[in-house]
């Protein structure tokens, strides 16, 4: 098995803005198409052209009905990926030390060629985070795209993930959470960003910007007429409209 | 704690980048092709690129799996068995051609009309146009018909420009943005960019749209509009501003045709007031006389009454002010209370005039008066098919764009802003051209704008000129064409019979034809002599779609990254506000089976049939295939198809052909910016700067300033027709219909609908597919592998439904039985569901047991491509042709648990081997 670091220099991980993500999954191709041919095994897909096609996604977006009981019905589209936890489930239960968080960044990685693919970190995940690829068989999560944020053979802006690079709104921020001046720790701290299940205790680094409150009626007043145009007739409300050039 | 394996965090990306441009819908996005041993291994986004600015959508960043597809036609195929069997035989692409050309020859000497050539999602159309301009035949056109004509035509009657991608909110500045029935594949990227903007700089949103998914999902605030009324809310709003007296009064004066007036009776009752000169005039404000309506210093007056003829203006504001419009009057209709109405309008009416904004920008207008600065109105609207796939949508369209105007937010900062070659008038663009002579080409452009009843597209005894029927009585301004009437009009031989169907990309088989059921009947009907009642088809694609079996020769197009084209301004390109853009695209990867780009091929069919402009005086081919057309070709002088790069490479807009501007193009990314000067970003229709850059920049040769068109004199002409004025008329059975929707202002009229079936059926296409093209890719599918009938809560309750329940839906037309899926976020009468998901057995290279076919399913199924009623008129908008979807209303009943979707047809035969793992 593998312990988790005491500590980790910096967090890394994503700020995602429900606010703003319209669901277009633009981030779980993004995401399907680096990996595929980034960190490990490909991410493989069964039966692709067939009746059940399936494959490894290491970032999926769902949306959910939301109904308040005062207020108009909402669609909210909700991306899911690992969280890179402080306290992550899914290290310690690793029976060969494959699962494992990195000391300096916090990233959570697979080591492939130790992985096993029993399967256990997936069942230990509360979040649903990790997809074991059935070609490979080994077990493959975010890697919050290792092999991009320190890749020499980028050009700096874009060793970000691929996710964060491909968002066509924005919704979805990268950075150092350790760092309270970093973009993702203001974002978090202004808009009231919050972890995933908290009460689980497994302290996720990934932080989660609330939708803002929908369907807040201006409070202006309603447009009160130039003057009674019953009374006035036509003639009387253009001279007054045309009163004002 | 055990060692931390080592990593290596900068692995090698790619052997090489190649910058081209994207396909998966009309954004054209830049896009960043990875290859590794020469195939290609990664899809991103072009950072520079200024449609996406290196973001890039879930199609885009699936591309790999289109170059892959199992579903990619492979070589030419001869149609060997009945129409429909799929018994094909590959052939050579020179027996291919010669056989096209065996049948194309004798047409163009004979009868050149018998040819239709419809292109489909076609991204080369004033190619494709001219090409059909050289054959001679009338019958041309892409599928705006059946997609959103109603959102270009309705603006370039009004603004000289549309929603769509020909216009963008000035997201920098803007402070209220309203979304009305966007169509959330549309213009995406820059949409999404856009929205980020404002989200980030908490700007408010607000979206009219029955359905609240995708944009509508991130919308502050939602009106849950009924289907088909959105005009009225529209017209009521501007009821509202007009009561306030919040209107812009200054812009009206001098930037429309508010203060222009109108002759109050006589043979010329409703025409706009012309001197001696036939020139409108204005009322001069500082004299009280006439004046030339562009002259300088002239201070137009909207209250002017001469000689008894009032002014546009007083027309708009009588008309609207009625109580007809008062959002009480409305509310029951639209869906929407009328308190929410009154408050929209407020809001409006605050954010336009309450936080005016202004640019320190000096300018000039067409008038020659000097404005110090640029004011603006911080509201933004946009708007795309949703408000348009309607009988109403031509006018509906036409009402948002006078909201626009009385709000004086069109090109001002804050506002809706345009983007090169727009704006640009309607009598700037050229009119329809459709008389066919045998062995000679048209006189000019297929499509156009229609002035007034003497343009239409009619022979010399009344009857269509054209298969479609557009620019006649029933569909006067059918700028786009009706692509949606071709099949249905050519075996019903109305108005007359045709030979050889040629189509390009268009799934007329299955999702992009209204009532498929009955046109695959078309498709394979016969005469009693055998012969098919639409003898030939000829169909050009990349994949084995469902249209594929139905053809009689299948010209193998290559997919996106294995050829060139042009995103031109000749036709649709990537403009932005700040600067007119064009594009290219080039073979970044080399087809791996014997199939040819569209275009190349057309250039070649061109050439052995001898059209003039594709041969040399020799005789022999001009054109060695479509990159030479793009950089050689000189469609007026000094200008082709791509505007940078030219004459000696540092020409802009205007210069003779280079034959390095394709090098110089994929150089520079894959695309061209020409910017807009400062001082002519802003009020581009009135702003002289801007004016003299578009006639350097070779969008028109002389500048071109109008006035926004509230008052359309083109439609009071056929109004005017059909109240029996005028030399000519229309049949007697489309009077009422032409009176009723050539109003000159905007006005809102009920859809067109049957009784006895009150829910409304919509669909939507996802973010994430591209019609039918979709399907067939390997990580699309796995997102969106079916689609469901979505069902709002009342619906759901009323019905007794389930999860698991299936649902039958019937029409006029027919029925389907359907999965269904509860959703609350729904108009209350409203049910919808995804686009083109639900596919053909077999078709696309998928197994027979696919869930798109299981349980996948169309709506089509439900909608006529005809109006009830005598005579066989179209489904569309009586103004523009725009076939009518979103009219569709039906009952629904639930039928509980099922596992097949219906109607189930059988397997479509494989003209592709199905396919099994990824490449």
């Amino acid at each position: 098995m593998t312990c988790l670091p005491v500590t980790t220099q910096k967090k890394l991980g994503l700020a995602i803005d429900l606010d703003t993500c319209v669901g277009c999954q633009a981030c779980v191709t993004a995401c399907k198409g680096w990996n595929d041919q980034g960190y490990g095994a490909p991410l493989s897909d069964q039966s692709p052209y067939g009746a059940e096609p399936s494959g490894t996604f290491l970032n999926r977006v769902h949306s959910y009905a939301v109904q308040p009981i005062d207020g108009l019905a909402q669609t909210i589209n909700f991306p899911r990926s690992c969280l890179h936890c402080e306290d992550a489930p899914c290290v310690p239960v690793c029976p060969t030390g494959a699962s494992y968080k990195r000391a300096e960044d916090g990233i959570v990685l697979v080591n492939e060629d130790a992985c096993i693919g029993c399967g256990l970190c997936a069942w230990a995940c509360p979040y649903g985070a990790r997809e074991m690829d059935a070609a490979a068989g080994v077990m493959k999560k975010c890697t919050l795209c290792v092999d991009r944020i320190y890749n020499e053979n980028l050009p700096e802006e874009d060793r970000e993930p691929a996710c964060v690079r491909g968002c066509p709104t924005g919704a979805r921020h990268f950075g150092d959470f350790a760092d309270p001046d970093s973009k993702v720790s203001r974002l978090s701290a202004e808009r009231g960003g919050y972890a995933l299940m908290p009460d689980l205790g497994t302290k996720p680094v990934n932080r989660y910007l609330p939708p803002r409150k929908k369907d807040q009626r201006s409070e202006a007043s309603v447009l009160a007429p130039l003057l009674d145009i019953r009374a006035s007739g036509f003639a009387g409300w253009l001279d007054r409209v045309l009163g004002k050039i | 704690m055990t060692v931390q394996p080592k990593i290596d965090t900068s692995p090698a990306v790619s052997d090489e980048i190649r910058k081209t441009t994207c396909y998966m819908c009309a954004c054209r996005c830049g896009i960043n092709v990875h290859l590794k041993s020469g195939k290609v291994s990664y899809i991103e986004g072009n950072r520079d690129h200024p449609i996406n600015k290196g973001v890039l959508c879930a199609k885009g960043a699936s591309g790999i799996m289109q170059v892959t597809a199992p579903s990619r036609l492979r070589a030419p195929l001869r149609r060997v068995g009945p129409r429909g069997s799929g018994a094909f035989e590959e052939i050579s692409w020179d027996e291919a051609l010669e056989l096209a050309v065996s049948w194309m020859k004798p047409l163009r000497e004979t009868a050149p009309e018998k040819l239709a050539f419809f292109t489909g999602r076609d991204q080369s159309q004033s190619f494709t146009g001219w090409w059909a301009q050289a054959f001679g035949t009338p019958n041309y056109a892409a599928h705006g018909g059946f997609c959103s004509v109603n959102m270009a035509a309705g603006g370039i009657y009004t603004i000289g420009g549309a929603f769509w991608e020909f216009g963008q909110p000035d997201w920098e500045r803007t402070k209220l943005f309203i979304l009305f029935g966007v169509a959330e594949d549309h213009d995406s990227n820059p949409i999404k960019i856009g929205l980020g903007k404002l989200k980030a700089r908490g700007a408010r949103v607000i979206g009219v749209n029955p359905i609240r998914t995708g944009y509508n999902a991130v919308a502050d605030d939602w009106l849950g509009i009924t289907p088909g009324t959105d005009g009225l809310l529209i017209l009521s709003l501007i009821h509202c501003l007009l009561v306030a007296g919040k209107v812009d009064l200054e812009y009206l004066a001098k930037f429309t045709n508010a203060p222009l007036l109108v002759v109050e009776d006589g043979p010329e009752k409703g025409l706009i007031l012309k001197n001696a000169e036939s020139q409108p005039f204005v009322i001069d404000r500082r004299t009280g006389a006439p004046a030339p309506w562009d002259g300088k210093g002239v201070q137009p007056d909207l209250g002017a009454v001469y000689q008894g003829n009032r002014t546009v203006f007083q027309h708009m504001a009588e008309r609207y002010l009625s109580p007809d419009y008062a959002p009480e009057a409305v509310a029951d209709r639209c869906g929407i209370p009328a308190a929410r109405i009154h408050a929209l309008a407020a809001e409006l009416a605050r954010v336009a005039f309450d936080e005016a904004i202004e640019i320190n920008q000096s300018w000039t207008d067409f008038r020659g008066d000097f404005h110090a600065t640029m004011p603006g109105r911080p509201v933004s609207f946009h708007a795309m098919r949703g408000i348009s796939a309607h009988s109403n949508g031509f006018q509906t369209a036409r009402a948002l764009h006078l909201l626009q105007i009385v709000l004086g937010t069109v090109e001002v900062p804050g506002g809706y802003r345009l983007k090169p070659p727009y704006p640009k008038p309607m009598e700037a663009h050229p009119t329809p051209h459709f008389v066919s002579v045998p062995g000679k080409p048209l006189s000019g452009p297929h499509l156009g704008y229609v002035r007034g009843p003497e343009n239409l597209a009619l022979k010399e005894d009344g009857s269509p000129a054209r298969i479609d029927k557009a620019f006649s009585w029933e569909n006067p301004f059918s700028a786009h064409g009706l692509m949606h009437m071709l099949i249905p009009n050519a075996h019903a031989g109305d108005p007359y019979r045709i030979d050889t169907l040629f189509l390009y990309m268009a799934n007329m088989a299955w999702n992009s034809s209204m009532n498929t059921s009955k046109v695959l009947e078309m498709l394979t009907d016969q005469e009693d002599s055998g012969a098919y009642v639409i003898p030939r088809i000829i169909y050009s694609d990349a994949y084995a779609s469902e249209m594929v079996a139905y053809a009689d020769l299948i010209l193998p197009d290559t997919t996106y990254l294995e050829r060139h084209d042009c995103i031109s301004l000749l036709d649709r390109p990537i403009s932005e506000p700040d600067a007119a853009g064009d594009s290219i695209r080039w073979p970044v990867v080399e087809p791996d089976r014997d199939v040819r780009p569209f275009q190349s091929v057309l250039l070649d069919l061109g050439a052995r049939l001898g059209l003039a402009p594709m041969v040399k005086e020799d005789g022999s081919p001009r054109y060695r295939d479509y990159a030479d057309y793009i950089v050689n070709h000189i469609r007026r002088p000094g200008v082709g198809p791509l505007i940078g790069f030219r004459g000696d490479g540092t020409a802009e807009g205007r210069g003779d052909a280079n034959p390095d501007q394709m090098a110089r193009y994929i150089e520079n990314g894959g695309f061209y910016q020409a910017h807009v000067p400062q001082e002519a970003a802003f009020y581009k229709p009135w702003n002289a700067a801007y004016q003299d850059w578009a006639v350097a920049t070779s969008f028109y040769e002389s500048p071109q300033p109008y006035l926004f068109s509230i008052w359309s004199e083109p439609m009071r002409k056929f109004q005017m027709a059909a109240e029996g004025l005028g030399p000519y008329q229309p049949p007697d059975h489309l009077r009422a219909q032409l009176k009723q929707a050539m109003d000159p202002l905007p006005i809102w009229y009920s859809p067109y609908a049957e009784d006895g079936f009150s829910v409304h059926a919509l669909t939507q296409r996802p973010m994430d597919m591209y019609h039918s093209w979709g399907s067939q890719n390997a990580w699309l599918r796995q997102i969106r592998g079916t689609n469901f009938l979505y069902v709002p809560t009342k619906i759901w309750t009323e019905q007794g439904f389930r999860e698991g329940d299936y649902a039958r839906v019937s029409s006029s037309n027919g029925e389907i039985v359907v999965p269904v899926a509860h959703m609350a976020a729904l108009n209350d009468n409203t049910v919808w569901t995804w686009n083109a998901i639900g596919k053909r057995k077999a078709a696309w290279a998928l197994d027979d047991g696919a869930s798109e076919a299981q349980t996948g399913f169309l709506m089509n199924h439900l909608i006529s491509e005809l109006k009830a009623g005598p005579g066989r008129v179209a489904n569309s908008d009586p103004v523009t042709g725009q076939a009518a979807w979103f009219d569709l209303r039906v009952k629904i009943e639930r039928v509980g648990p099922k596992a097949q979707s219906e109607p189930a047809f059988a397997p479509i035969p494989r003209v592709v081997p199905q396919g099994r793992d990824r490449a």
